[in-house]
């Protein structure tokens, strides 16, 4: 509330004061080539996406490309069966995810850390490697899970448990790999939300489930709502999994759909024309939420508030915690566990003994002349794009936080706008405006580097846009009468002050581009090839020992730069950040 | 687009009935010092090839060794890489040097663009007329076979299959994995062969199988060698040998109506960056040297100085089904398509 008040002050004071007035801001100008770059970055692609959807190869204006969308079996079943699958993948992250969240939050269930910390790695993992150690643990036959079963049911040669290669094994897979951003959305707003509206409630005679029904379910809806749309949204434009699980399974979703489409010759226009729907269905998606959420007022407002007192579950912490650890194997802990056992085997089935021990996997994966290559250009991507990533939202949520320029909330839209769009319609919108005159980008990485900025923004803004919310204009008011311009006070008096926040939007943008398969697939060359297209060549010739290898480094310099990234952002901080 | 590449196909097609029998093979080219130097002054090659990852990656360190230089590998299904090649070159990025695939309608279509440079290395100046390509824009430096097989552990040798019909028992559902030919330029080569001669029926009714369909003809074996199905509706014969080499419990069946042949044709690119380095590169694929190490990895050869293994069923107690290049061109597209209609993917 103060904060939106002063922000409103020193606007006021901008607009009546004229010496500041008559002076012109030098800094204005990289901030507002920063504006115009964002404006680029979204514009072009989904320009060029648009034309292509309504014209035909010579370029005449065509609605062919969506009569075509007409046959069933080129969009409708692969459209139904995705919408089908994320309604699966969204509802079974938000089942696993809330009860964990309130019990890591809100209960005295034991080990609350180190399940938090369980939940983080899931962050670090790839889907499409996920999907590579399901295929090893629930395929029907060579499973192991279906392996023991048979072991131990002493069932039949052919007899199994799970098959991963249905609807419902990739519901399963995605649901483990999307529940962790619902749990991050609820059990942040369980941390933070004030204990004091549920004591008032049960002060006022509320009991236990009234209170929860009426107080606190409504406080941790805007959260449940947003973590169930983020995990649809993710389930509906993935592409690793479903090419991993779905095509051995006889079955198209969209994103495959599409991708299939750029088997030559490519048909660019029918797939920008199949890509619309599937921003049609984000859009309605992400205005939906804001209809649903946007008439009432959800922000918690208050001054700090004790500790929220933890729900005593007595005897039934210990059942909790199992269930917490079951629920975190499974889907954690057991995959990565699958991983490391097939790096060391030559035929991923065998029985692990001294025998079939093999280290053979790793040569293979190393001798492949290009898998440093594409270490090497997986890092220089992931980390350009989160620095660039990180110090372009910095700037754009300065720029809408403080109303630094005209035209400042259209920046925000811009920022926000590329959450409407699925990677795999990026990537063929990029694909599109890279390839011709006068931005021939594609062969480079810089095309790669575009593809991540444009997909990162939105997250990465939104983050540095609450943490400008938290920080008060006055110090940089401060700054300014003491004669700085705007960008050096955001470089020597913001910047530091958000250091933690910039840490973390770096790290969030560097994992997203090491998760990034379905705009990578159409953006890569033979030069400019990335580990994640590499395990995805590696899986269509069946070398499942070698994904293993290549998965585990990749997930460990993940985890080595992700802690490096925040070591280096606390060094000299006082007080770590929050 | 569809009509675009067919109507140069179509007209490709037409130029090789037209082509005179004796526009024969080109002067071999023989391979001097000079080349050498000249091509590790170049240091490096990129390769695009469908071979099997395993024996690709053999090929490519052998040649290291050998010369000193880098290869860059770019290892993928053939159709991949045709259309990895076709993005790069309406992109104006020259990166290939030498391209191998299982698919050689490939070769007919990217000679009509004039990608390709003619060129016979000496070494493969003695091969059979079948292992050059006219006017030598392509030499087959390996072949393999498209065939049938089992997991012995999951399947006794008198319950195994004998025949593609025998594909279609009712027994075998679920338990079959098959590749792609929208990925797999061999199973490209199947298709067609297959198609014309047991009819698309054969196809309709494998599909009711319940296969995993999987991409690359190198998967099947690797898929079936884990146990996750106990038969291969298809498979490259080079992975299947190889795998047995390792000790994979795989038995290779020749099918009693025919087996599909896949020529491996490698080419040499007009624009190659590198153009020294590709033809030494060439060279050494149609070397003894080079042919030993395929063969030694499952691959068949023309190369008639080296014996197959006693092991190999030989050639001549299998009936063999070869397909024309140019109606491999023609055909590919509409094979593909009718396979995803049938498959559902």
């Amino acid at each position: 509330m103060s904060i939106s008040e002063s922000a409103d002050t020193s606007l006021s004071l901008t607009e009546t004061n004229p010496v500041r007035l008559g002076r012109f801001d030098l800094s204005l100008i990289p901030l507002g080539f920063a504006g115009l770059f964002l404006a680029f970055l979204v514009l072009l692609p989904l320009g060029w996406l648009l034309a292509f959807s309504v014209t035909d190869e010579t370029g005449a204006l065509s609605w062919a490309n969506f009569a075509e969308l007409g046959d069933p079996s080129l969009f409708l079943q692969p459209f139904i069966t995705t919408l089908g699958i994320a309604l699966g993948v969204a509802t079974l992250a938000c089942v696993v995810a809330v009860p964990l969240a309130w019990l890591v939050a809100r209960t005295d269930v034991p080990g609350r850390r180190t399940l938090r910390g369980l939940v983080m790695i899931s962050f670090i993992t790839p889907p499409f490697i996920g999907a590579v150690a399901w295929v090893l643990l629930a395929a029907p036959n060579s499973g192991l899970l279906n392996q023991y079963y048979r072991w131990i049911a002493g069932a039949g040669p052919f007899d199994h448990l799970f098959n991963i290669f249905t609807a419902e094994g990739i519901i399963f897979v995605m649901g483990s790999y999307a529940f962790p951003y619902v749990f991050v959305l609820t059990a942040n707003t369980l941390d933070r939300m004030p204990y004091d509206l549920e004591e008032a409630s049960a002060i006022l005679g509320g009991g236990r489930w009234h209170t929860f029904r009426r107080v606190t379910l409504p406080m941790v809806l805007p959260a449940l709502l947003a973590g169930f749309l983020i995990a649809f949204l993710q389930a509906m434009t993935q592409f690793g999994t479903p090419a991993i699980l779905a095509l051995p399974a006889g079955f198209h979703v969209l994103t495959t759909k599409i991708w299939s489409l750029f088997q030559f010759p490519p048909k660019s226009h029918l797939a920008a024309a199949c890509a619309m729907p599937l921003l049609l269905v984000t859009i309605l998606l992400l205005r939906g939420e804001k209809f649903l959420l946007g008439r009432r007022g959800y922000t918690m407002i208050g001054g700090k508030t004790g500790a929220p007192q933890l729900t005593r579950l007595g005897l039934w912490r210990w059942p909790a915690l199992l269930a917490a650890l079951f629920v975190l194997f499974a889907t954690v802990l057991l995959p990565n566990m699958v991983l490391i056992r097939a790096s060391m085997l030559r035929t991923v089935s065998d029985p692990w003994n001294l025998s079939t021990i093999t280290w053979s996997n790793v040569p293979l994966v190393f001798t492949l002349s290009h898998t440093v290559d594409t270490l090497r250009n997986t890092l220089i991507t992931g980390v350009t794009s989160a620095t660039l990533g990180a110090a372009f939202s910095v700037l754009i949520a300065y720029l809408t936080a403080r109303r630094a320029v005209p035209g400042h909330r259209f920046l925000g839209f811009l920022a926000t706008a590329p959450a409407a769009v699925p990677g795999i319609v990026l990537g063929v919108a990029l694909f599109i405006a890279y390839t011709r005159p006068p931005f021939q980008l594609y062969g480079t990485l810089w095309i790669l580097l575009l593809a991540f900025l444009t997909i990162e923004m939105p997250p990465a803004y939104q983050q540095m846009q609450a943490a400008f919310r938290g920080l008060n204009p006055e110090l940089e008011d401060a700054s300014r009468i003491l004669g700085a311009g705007r960008l050096k006070s955001l470089i020597s008096v913001v910047a530091p002050l958000l250091k933690s926040s910039v840490a973390a939007t770096w790290c969030f943008i560097f994992i997203g581009a090491i998760r990034e398969l379905s705009a990578t697939i159409l953006l890569t060359t033979s030069d400019t090839k990335l580990v994640s297209v590499l395990i995805y060549d590696l899986n269509e010739g069946g070398q499942l020992g070698g994904i293993a290898v290549l998965g585990l480094v990749l997930m460990a310099v993940t985890a080595v730069v992700v802690i490096a990234a925040n070591r280096l952002a606390n060094v000299g901080t006082m007080a770590p950040g929050r | 687009m569809p009509i675009r590449r067919r109507t140069v196909l179509t007209a490709a097609a037409g130029l090789a009935i037209a082509r005179p029998v004796w526009a024969a093979r080109p002067e071999p080219a023989v391979l001097t010092p000079d080349v050498i130097d000249a091509a590790k002054k170049e240091g490096k090659i990129a390769w695009y090839t469908a071979d099997d990852l395993v024996l690709a990656t053999r090929v490519s360190k052998a040649f290291e060794a050998k010369y000193g230089m880098t290869v860059q590998l770019e290892r993928s299904g053939a159709e991949r890489i045709y259309q990895r090649i076709a993005q790069e070159y309406s992109s104006n990025i020259s990166a290939v040097d030498v391209a191998t695939t299982s698919d050689l309608g490939h070769t007919v279509s990217w000679n009509a663009s004039g990608w390709l440079e003619s060129f016979l290395p000496s070494e493969a100046a003695n091969w059979t007329d079948k292992a050059i390509g006219p006017d030598g824009i392509y030499i087959v430096d390996k072949f393999t076979l498209v065939i049938s097989g089992y997991n012995s552990r999951l399947v006794k040798a008198e319950d195994a299959p004998k025949s593609w019909h025998d594909l279609l028992d009712p027994k075998w559902k679920g338990k079959l994995a098959k590749a792609h030919p929208g990925y797999s330029g061999a199973i490209t080569n199947e298709t067609y062969a297959l198609s014309h001669l047991l009819g698309w029926e054969f196809y309709e009714n494998l599909a009711k199988q319940g296969v995993l369909q999987v991409q690359s003809a190198t998967d099947p074996p690797m898929r079936v060698a884990q146990g996750e199905r106990a038969v291969m509706a298809d498979a490259a014969e080079v992975t299947v040998l190889r795998l047995i080499g390792e000790g994979a419990p795989l038995v290779p069946v020749y099918p009693t109506e025919g087996v599909p042949v896949v020529g491996v044709g490698s080419v040499l690119m007009k624009k190659s960056p590198r153009p020294n380095a590709a033809r030494l590169f060439m060279h050494y694929l149609a070397s003894s040297e080079c042919q030993k190490v395929n063969m030694e990895n499952g691959s068949r050869s023309f190369d008639t100085t080296l014996a197959e293994p006693a092991s190999w069923t030989p050639l001549s107690s299998i009936k063999l089904l070869f397909n024309d290049p140019a109606d491999l061109a023609r055909e590919a597209e509409e094979i593909k398509k009718r396979y995803s209609k049938i498959f559902g993917v």
